[in-house]
């Protein structure tokens, strides 16, 4: 019961993988990834049985940093940077899809591959990590706007999150916590970035971002 | 209780820093704290056996020599950055001077961390200190190099995660610690494939902190436009920090059994770095750009000798120092003619012996340091590797090593000497700067330590130096 409902989140995060490399505007991206987020905070109430406080809160750390706070901030970057609100990719739309799911096949097949122990193997949980992080590689490379690669990395992260539910169990709360508080100080300078480049070069396309090069 | 008060000296003065309402009280925080943390340092180093949290920080041989690699070139740096900031009035430093203490702080943290968990940690957090020390100058130019620093260096810095968690996978079992020590013991029951996996994503995410290729990128834009000081401390800790994180997973991969797969990875890593940095050092004419070049190479004749094993072990610890010293003696005289000259071009900069005599004369005598010529520490620690090569019967990469240094030192001699050779060109620009006490002294004693190393490693330090070989040649 409890393996088919985290199986079933799991699906629910490759669909959003898949959206979010197709939409072709910022606010739905950013929407995505916050919904992926809020997934991710409840996960770590089914994966471990006997939970107290501290998984509560750290499912509660998750959902308000993924879910609200971080969207909150990339969406005030939004507004005060007045970028347009296209997407601009360096591949296509329908190519990197294609991309995305030729990954989530790969992860499929290596995290066969991969040795779990017996209380995971029922899970899909390395395969949908594994697919996470191509997700938000392609995001990162494949797309021009700042503000789509700091989306991109949050994606990664997620990824290395889904990851982190293996260990739940046995991994000690600071380094939960420590994942969490990172994230949360990389976003912060990021945004802080992203207002200065804005008011440099007016925009947050990283296109501009072209003058060090050999 | 020494290591906490190691660390907590360099935060207690960026929290004072950044409460000082005065510019010029604040810099002088810089060497008060770098003596603190230089005289603690020593004591550490010197005492048995430092431990302090339940064994989360402790000092083993490897930590002691980047300790004290890290303090005694923040000490260099802080007199430094003192005439720095005094120059560059015009400029508030009130983010600076915190920034660069909050840095010594998690390095020191980096050193002492023995939990994988911390180590990661700790090593995010230097790098987020080290992200505004490179906007310092608040051009367009540093912006983009900001940006590229944090993007490239959160990826890695995420990788490294995924990699400590498949570590962690790895080791699962009845006892769950993740401090190294337990880790060791428990490394020979580890599940193989995971270990391997987790290997190459350590290497790849703490190797692009590093800089090693091909994921150096972010590193000729940060040092290219960050302040000397910054590319010095940069250069010569925060790499040497990385590179302990990488030894402190191969020492896992090692006792598991893994060690010569582990040995291959670095090999090619090594061998990859110093080409892509020989390529892309002839013809450099950007002399800040040409260091950064330096460092990517440096970075991997580190890696190359733990790769060769055996003596190479003592080679690349020994050529940690002498790497991280030459290049502040590099980075911080290449700042002093840069602003001589307002230009980091050999297209304007010219005649640099002439118009400020001591940096143009040590950045030539950094640039002979650098590239291996007697009687100058890294000629003892080149030597030592590329002999290592031929002893463990890599001749092709011995060769290979010997073309490459050659094409480094002939592409790095000719933009040193176009910088330092001939007169200064009526059009170029001319500052105020002149070379003065603060900004010439420190280098002078950073390049008097490069060649004392070169002509008579003190008796302590080879200890210290054969502790540290010695301690990934076994478990402990």
């Amino acid at each position: 019961m409890r393996t088919s409902a985290i199986n079933l989140l799991l699906v629910g995060i490759l669909l959003l993988n898949l959206f979010m490399l197709g939409t072709s505007r910022i606010r739905a991206l950013i929407q995505a990834a916050a919904l992926q987020g809020v997934v991710l905070g409840g996960m770590p109430l089914l994966v471990s049985a006997h939970g107290g406080w501290r998984m509560a809160l750290v499912a509660l750390a998750t959902v308000a940093l993924k879910g609200a706070v971080i969207p909150e901030m990339l969406r005030r970057a939004l507004r005060e940077a007045q970028i347009k609100r296209e997407v601009e990719p360096i591949i296509g739309f329908v190519p990197t899809m294609l991309l995305g799911a030729a990954g989530t096949l790969l992860a499929v097949a290596f995290a066969s591959e991969l040795p779990l122990e017996p209380q995971h193997r029922e899970l899909l949980l390395v395969p949908a990590s594994f697919s996470t992080l191509v997700t938000g590689f392609l995001l990162l490379t494949t797309r021009i706007k700042a503000i789509t690669q700091v989306i991109g990395y949050l994606v990664l992260e997620n990824g290395i999150f889904i990851f982190g539910m293996l260990l739940f169990e046995a991994m000690p709360f600071l380094v939960e916590i420590g994942v969490l508080l990172d994230l949360f100080v990389a976003v912060f300078v990021v945004s802080i970035i992203m207002h200065h480049i804005s008011r440099e070069f007016a925009s947050l396309d990283t296109r501009h971002l072209a003058s060090l090069k050999e | 209780m020494v290591l906490i008060a190691l660390i907590l000296v360099p935060l207690l003065g960026a929290a004072l820093a950044g409460a000082l309402p005065s510019e010029r009280d604040r810099c002088l925080l810089l060497p008060i704290a770098a003596a603190g943390h230089l005289a603690l340092a020593l004591y550490a180093i010197a005492a048995p056996e430092a431990r302090a949290l339940d064994g989360w920080l402790a000092l083993d041989p490897p930590g002691r020599l980047v300790l004290l690699l890290l303090s005694v070139l923040f000490a260099i740096c802080s007199v430094y950055a003192v005439g720095y900031l005094r120059y560059r009035r015009e400029l508030s430093n009130r983010i600076f001077v915190p920034c660069l203490l909050l840095f010594l702080g998690m390095t020191t943290l980096v050193v002492c961390a023995q939990h994988l968990g911390l180590l990661w940690i700790s090593v995010e957090a230097a790098t987020l200190a080290t992200a505004p020390l490179i906007y310092f100058n608040r051009t367009p130019r540093s912006i983009e190099a900001t940006w590229k620093y944090l993007l490239v260096g959160s990826v890695g810095i995420a990788l490294a995660l995924l990699g400590s968690f498949f570590l962690a996978y790895a080791s699962l079992g009845q006892d769950a610690s993740l401090l190294f020590g337990d880790l060791l013991a428990r490394a020979p029951d580890m599940n193989p494939v995971w270990l391997k996996v987790a290997f190459v994503f350590l290497l790849v995410g703490y190797g692009t902190k590093m800089g090693l290729a091909p994921m150096h990128t972010w590193k000729p834009d940060a040092y290219g436009e960050a302040p000397g000081v910054v590319g010095a401390l940069l250069a010569g800790g925060l790499t040497s920090c990385a590179f302990l994180a990488i030894v402190r997973v191969y020492q896992i991969c090692q006792v598991a059994g893994e060690g010569a797969y582990a040995r291959s990875l670095l090999l090619v890593f090594g061998l990859l770095s110093i080409a892509v940095a020989a390529v892309f050092l002839v013809g450099q004419r950007d002399f800040k750009r040409m260091l950064a070049y330096s460092s990517i190479e440096h970075m991997g004749l580190l890696v190359l000798g733990i790769g060769l094993g055996g003596s190479g072990v003592f080679a690349s610890w020994l050529h940690m120092l002498n790497n991280g010293l030459t290049k502040s003696v590099l980075f911080l005289s290449a700042a002093n003619i840069h602003r001589a000259f307002d230009s980091k071009s050999i297209d304007q900069v010219r005649g640099a012996a002439r118009r400020v005599p001591l940096s143009g004369t040590l950045f030539l005598l950094g640039f002979f340091a650098i590239t291996g010529s007697p009687p100058f520490g890294p000629f003892v620690s080149e030597f030592l590797i590329v002999s290592r090569a031929f002893a463990a019967e890599h001749y092709v990469l011995g060769a290979a090593l010997l073309v490459l240094l050659l094409v480094v030192f002939v592409g790095m001699g000719r933009t040193v000497l176009a910088v330092v050779q001939g007169t200064p060109s009526p059009e170029a620009q001319r500052t105020t700067y002149q070379d003065g006490l603060l900004t010439g002294l420190p280098v002078v004693l950073a390049m008097a330590v490069v060649l004392l190393l070169g002509l008579h490693i003190p008796v302590p330090l080879e200890a210290l130096l054969r502790e540290a070989a010695r301690f990934l040649e076994g478990p402990p």
